[in-house]
């Protein structure tokens, strides 16, 4: 079934992260609203295919936004113009028929582009690696009801556990800041009575792993809060520099 | 013959007996052997952990741009585990009791026992990773019940269990990574399978960016690459779920086990048009408040469709509740694959409604009657949003569209009871094996059968054939290498190679269509027979007319789309072999030529209760088959009756 919204894309192309890229307008003709946005880049595709021409590269994989992995900065906006939303479960009624939309890959330096919107967000991996874990290994473990967590610390670390890791809070920062994905994960754990005993050094090795990516400075803007798909809030910033000053201020032993 | 390696014994002492009997590496010398594991999903995220920590080097890959994405994330409901933390007579015997009847008496035992016996252990493991699972008041886990357990046993972290397990799961890898123990492959696609004198030795790799094919050589080779659903094209997994590390190993040797055994999860979001892409899960739990219903007639259901009336005009006396009026004991609630069946009854009985005619009704304006509008928005608000967001139509004033979808694989690559495959040292672990849901998956349980595997049973299986090798590390320029790489290169340069006129997805969605039609949830020998004609055919088509652009050396999305759907199209020809060759009812599979007078399924114990595994024979040739048969010591069998 074919709708009746026809929409002119500007695209960003770009072959590699070694040469430079620019826009090109496509027309996509025949969208229907009930359409998600990445199946009218497909419908779009498609028909660059037969026309044997390059389709757009994007990255997506579970199109129920939960994976993450969607991106794409839809006329201005990080996941489009629907709050609370990724771009995967953004639809086409959103938009209206003759609209123009403009289609960028994030935009930050530590997300170097990889092809047209793809991009590389390896950094928030090694962010993780340098410390986005408990010390634990497979086996003796005590008894999961061992660690009784009153409900209201287990609700909270749930809501910053809930960080998909798409990277559109550093598209949506003016200084390509990763300060809400980090600390997010660093709240969870500074929440969680499993995340005390490495609590500060936790905080030092990822700050400093975000650093070093090159991701920019937090000015409370608060644009990455505002563009989150899930909802995680700025508090947790404020709990990650609290968390890091006082692993500054002493060391592990003596913030105990 | 094929040997279970199932050991021997009363059935709960086998797994505590088999551990002590298996050979043990000693400390020191398991950073002589390197393990390959692809996928990083649930199953490969925690091997690849959980090997790393006991000391051997590990090269783990994935095909997404980080380890984080493997489509486990997704799954919603929760875990299963026999902890009985709420006293309701919960046991380890009554998970697995439950496991085995819900597969229709189509696993294995002695799997499913261990399955039951660890899943106590994932619970502990996961809470001591910092996964925040639901909780009551007084700080300890709450549970529920799911997929019409008697018992609540079901852990939880909202709708969203799978998220928090895999990222406990990638939390346990990326320290491994930050110790220098993993070494972690994101971008990357295994294309082929080395085998060096009939062991797994290494893998052959595309570098999803660059293009690079590469070797990577390892004393084993663990596959946890997920279910192959996509063959339908649309279904619940990710769009880059796939089956092609399965199927080039099963081409390098390794038997499929029972390929006709999908799951059809009843409450899915129905197709809107040609552009779907793929169908989006209604949680199963809607059903227990949520009543099935489609037109009475098929003149009321077309009037329907067409606009001429709207839902309220249909009186109450002209709805068939189908479900309640068939089940009564059950009613809406029966399993899955029973829902799913009589949903595409009645659609094809010309009784669906939506534009399409390929729905059934799942209505809830009795619950908000009789609980109000606020307690189903309390149950259920989150699953009511995104259905609203997906169809915009407000489930609170209107009935949901539903239609069934392809969901979960239970068959895979046949695995012995140390989850190796019948070539030594590659081994297939979480919905990528075939081993413990029989022919149906109950609710819950993928979850906790990829942490299973990956962290309780293959750290100590593994070791037994590791022990069994010497210390030699693997000749990396062993001619076999260099062959199956350059073989792999011949391939990808074919593909490119293809200026036909079709898309790749045109194939793919005809596959789909194909599968659909004839091996999706009711099959005859008239249909399958079909249907395999028609495989050959489009995968002539595909070869000849298909259209693949660009290079190899750069990213190249429609290049890995056409590999994917080469071996689909292999794939597919299979499941309808195994379907024809299944004269049997049974879970998931419904051959109309067994049932019982009521229409159910009905299974054919005495010639079928066998797992079928595929052997692979050469392009074009007929796989053959062999059987392992299922010995039921501790259950018996009866066939399943929800009146």
């Amino acid at each position: 079934m074919s709708g009746n919204m026809n929409l002119t894309l500007k695209v960003w192309r770009q072959k590699n992260d070694k040469t430079r890229g620019k826009f090109i307008t496509y027309q996509a003709n025949g969208i229907s609203p009930d359409m998600s946005f990445l199946e009218m880049l497909d419908v779009v595709n498609e028909g660059l295919v037969r026309k044997g021409e390059d389709p757009i590269h994007f990255d997506h994989d579970c199109r129920e936004g939960i994976c993450g992995m969607c991106s794409l900065h839809i006329n201005g906006r990080p996941h489009g113009p629907k709050q609370g939303t990724t771009t995967c479960q953004l639809h086409m009624r959103s938009f209206h028929d003759g609209q123009t939309i403009v289609i960028e890959p994030w935009r930050a330096a530590a997300f170097p582009v990889i092809k047209d919107l793809a991009v590389d967000r390896t950094a928030f991996d090694r962010i993780q690696q340098a410390g986005g874990y408990v010390n634990v290994n497979t086996g003796g473990v005590p008894d999961a009801n061992g660690i009784p967590i009153p409900k209201v610390v287990a609700d909270e670390a749930f809501e910053s556990a809930t960080c998909i890791g798409c990277g559109a809070c550093v598209a949506a920062c003016k200084n390509a800041s990763a300060m809400l994905f980090v600390s997010a994960k660093i709240s969870q754990y500074a929440l969680l009575p499993q995340g005390q005993t490495e609590r500060y050094s936790r905080a030092q090795a990822m700050v400093a792993q975000m650093d070093t990516e090159g991701f920019g400075s937090c000015t409370n803007t608060g644009a990455c809060e505002a563009e989150c798909p899930v909802g995680i809030k700025l508090t947790n910033i404020a709990r990650m520099n609290r968390e890091y000053l006082t692993a500054k201020l002493f060391k592990e032993e003596e913030a105990h | 013959m094929l040997d279970s390696k199932v050991p021997a014994g009363p059935l709960a002492e086998k797994w505590s007996k088999h551990k002590f009997n298996l050979k043990l590496v000693n400390p020191a010398n398991k950073r002589k052997y390197t393990i390959i594991v692809v996928g990083t999903g649930l199953a490969g995220s925690s091997a690849a952990a959980s090997l790393a920590e006991l000391g051997y080097n590990v090269k783990a890959f994935c095909y997404q741009d980080s380890p984080r994405r493997a489509h486990s994330i997704a799954a919603q409901g929760g875990i299963n585990a026999a902890k009985n933390y709420q006293n309701d007579g919960d046991s380890v015997f009554r998970l697995f009791y439950d496991t085995i009847k819900g597969g229709d008496y189509r696993a294995r035992e002695a799997n499913v026992h261990r399955l039951a016996e660890v899943s106590v252990n994932i619970i502990d493991q996961c809470v001591a990773q910092g996964v925040p699972f639901a909780r009551e008041y007084g700080g300890l886990l709450d549970n529920r019940s799911f997929g019409g357990a008697q018992v609540s046993r079901t852990f939880y972290a909202r709708g969203q269990t799978g998220q928090q397990l895999l990222l406990g799961a990638y939390s346990a890898l990326n320290r491994q990574i930050n110790n220098g123990k993993v070494k972690m492959y994101n971008r990357h696609e295994m294309l082929d399978l080395v085998t060096i004198d009939g062991h797994a030795r290494g893998i052959i790799t595309r570098n999803m960016v660059t293009g690079a094919i590469e070797s990577h050589e390892g004393h084993a080779v663990l596959l946890c690459t997920g279910g192959y659903g996509n063959v339908f094209f649309l279904s619940t997994n990710a769009m880059g779920c796939n089956v092609t590390a399965a199927w080039r190993a099963h081409k390098r040797g390794a038997f499929f086990g029972n390929p006709c055994y999908t799951q059809i999860h009843p409450t899915c979001i129905p197709v809107t048009g040609d552009h779907q892409s793929k169908l989006t899960l209604m949680s199963e739990s809607l059903r227990n408040d949520g009543r099935v219903w489609v037109p009475k007639t098929v003149e009321l259901a077309q009037k329907l469709r067409k606009g001429e009336l709207k839902i309220s005009d249909i009186k109450e006396a002209d709805r068939d509740y189908y479900l309640e009026r068939k089940y009564p004991s059950f009613g809406n609630l029966v399993p899955r694959d029973v829902a799913s069946r009589n949903a595409k009854e009645v659609v094809d009985e010309g009784r669906g409604v939506g534009a399409s005619g390929i729905a059934v009704f799942l209505d809830f304006e009795d619950a908000i009657k009789r609980l109000g509008e606020d307690a189903v928005r309390a149950k259920y608000g989150n699953l009511f949003d995104m259905y609203y967001q997906i169809t915009d139509e407000n489930p609170y004033k209107q009935p949901m569209r539903i239609y069934p979808a392809v969901h979960y694989t239970m068959g895979g690559l046949w695995v012995d009871y140390n989850l190796m495959t019948t070539v030594p040292g590659l081994y297939a672990l979480g919905e990528c094996n075939f081993s413990d849901h029989g022919a149906n998956r109950l609710g819950a349980s993928a979850l906790m059968q990829g942490l299973a595997d990956g962290y309780f049973v293959i750290p100590y299986t593994v070791g037994d054939y590791l022990a069994g090798l010497g210390f030699d590390p693997v000749d990396k320029n062993h001619p076999n290498f260099e062959k199956t790489r350059k073989q792999v290169e011949d391939n990808v340069h074919k593909l490119l190679s293809l200026k036909g006129s079709k898309t790749v997805d045109d194939i793919h969605k005809k596959l789909g269509h194909i599968m659909w039609e004839y091996c999706g949830m009711a099959r005859n020998e008239a249909g399958l027979i079909k249907a395999k004609g028609l495989i050959q055919a489009l995968k002539k088509e595909f070869w000849s007319d298909v259209t693949v652009l660009g290079e190899n050396e750069e990213m190249n999305q429609s290049l890995e789309k056409a590999g994917r759907v080469a071996d689909f199209l292999e794939l597919g020809e299979l499941m309808v072999d195994d379907a024809l060759n299944r004269r049997e009812s049974c879970g998931g599979h419904f051959r109309e030529e067994s049932q019982t007078d009521e229409g159910e399924a009905k299974r054919d114990d005495e010639n079928f209760r066998y797992v079928a595994a595929w052997e692979y024979q050469g392009e074009d040739q007929p796989e053959t088959l062999h059987k392992e048969a299922l010995e039921f010591e501790n259950v018996k069998l009866t066939q399943r009756s929800y009146k």
